[in-house]
């Protein structure tokens, strides 16, 4: 459950980073293909070597993707209703994968923000991108 | 047996050589009890949890940070048998703690994101593999002597 100090603060990083989008997106993606290589597996159709157009422009989707859903978390499941079918029918992607580039979006955003980090910041970010995927997720099975 | 190339001991004796020990144990545990607040059924004789502030003032809470990274340290030094290392601690955390070995995970999950925001770009991509693999070998090491 997100309190309302919660969801202020998410929109307010969503907002304030939406300027460096494909930068913070692309970090992400780069950092789980990385650390998870078997999520590779997904972009073979894409170049997805550093600083690459595909994976800056591939982050920067993702990105705004994560930053339109924060402004109505209440509504998710309506605002994520296409995305949800594409990912269940067309992607197919495990949904295991989701916590795992959530997981490589907060170390992104740690790297990015040092201290501004705080664990009230990355208790609000984790339990947002664990809703994002679950919805997300809905229409796999 | 786990392989470690050279470039991967040399990234973790880096982060351990430049790593307050006291520093990121404590933000570290604190951050884990902050953000899976499940985790804190473990500490209930640590005094007052009620909230991050709290946590994050908490001596109690502190002091077992540190003695937390002082034990990583002993994978540091044995990462050719860190499995042996922890054989004591994976039993001690079974039988007497009787603690969720998934919890490990999301602590180790924690230590990187503290350490991540601490060398901020320095945690490059190739750091944080090294570090995750350190992180997963310690995870599993702990985990192992559960039955």
């Amino acid at each position: 459950m997100l309190s309302k100090q919660e969801k202020e603060l998410i929109i307010e990083i969503w907002t304030r980073l939406t300027p460096v989008a494909d930068r913070i997106g692309a970090e992400a993606l780069l950092r789980m293909f990385t650390s998870y290589p078997g999520t590779k597996t997904y972009f073979s159709h894409l170049d997805i070597t550093p600083r690459s157009a595909h994976l800056l422009s591939h982050g920067q989707k993702i990105f705004l993707a994560l930053a339109e859903g924060s402004k109505d978390i209440a509504n998710l499941m309506t605002t994520l209703a296409p995305l949800q079918t594409y990912h269940a029918y067309q992607l197919r992607i495990q949904p295991s994968n989701f916590k795992l580039f959530s997981h490589c979006m907060i170390v992104t955003l740690a790297c990015f923000m040092g201290d501004r980090f705080t664990p009230s910041l990355h208790a609000a970010m984790d339990k947002y991108l664990s809703a994002f995927s679950a919805v997300l997720g809905e229409k796999f099975r | 047996m786990v392989e470690w190339t050279d470039s991967e001991r040399a990234i973790i004796t880096s982060i351990f050589s430049n790593l307050d020990y006291e520093e990121i144990g404590r933000k570290s545990l604190c951050r884990c009890l902050i953000v899976y607040p499940w985790t804190q059924r473990y500490f209930g004789g640590f005094g007052n949890l009620y909230n991050a502030e709290t946590i994050l003032c908490n001596p109690l809470i502190a002091a077992h940070g540190t003695k937390i990274l002082h034990g990583l340290d002993r994978a540091l030094k044995n990462m050719d048998n860190i499995k042996n290392t922890y054989a004591e601690l994976s039993l001690l955390h079974s039988d007497k703690l009787h603690v969720d070995p998934d919890n490990f995970r999301l602590l180790a999950d924690c230590l990187t994101v503290v350490i991540a925001a601490k060398m901020g770009s320095a945690f490059t991509v190739e750091t944080q593999v090294a570090w995750q693999k350190f992180l997963s070998v310690v995870v599993s090491a702990l985990g192992r002597q559960y039955h």
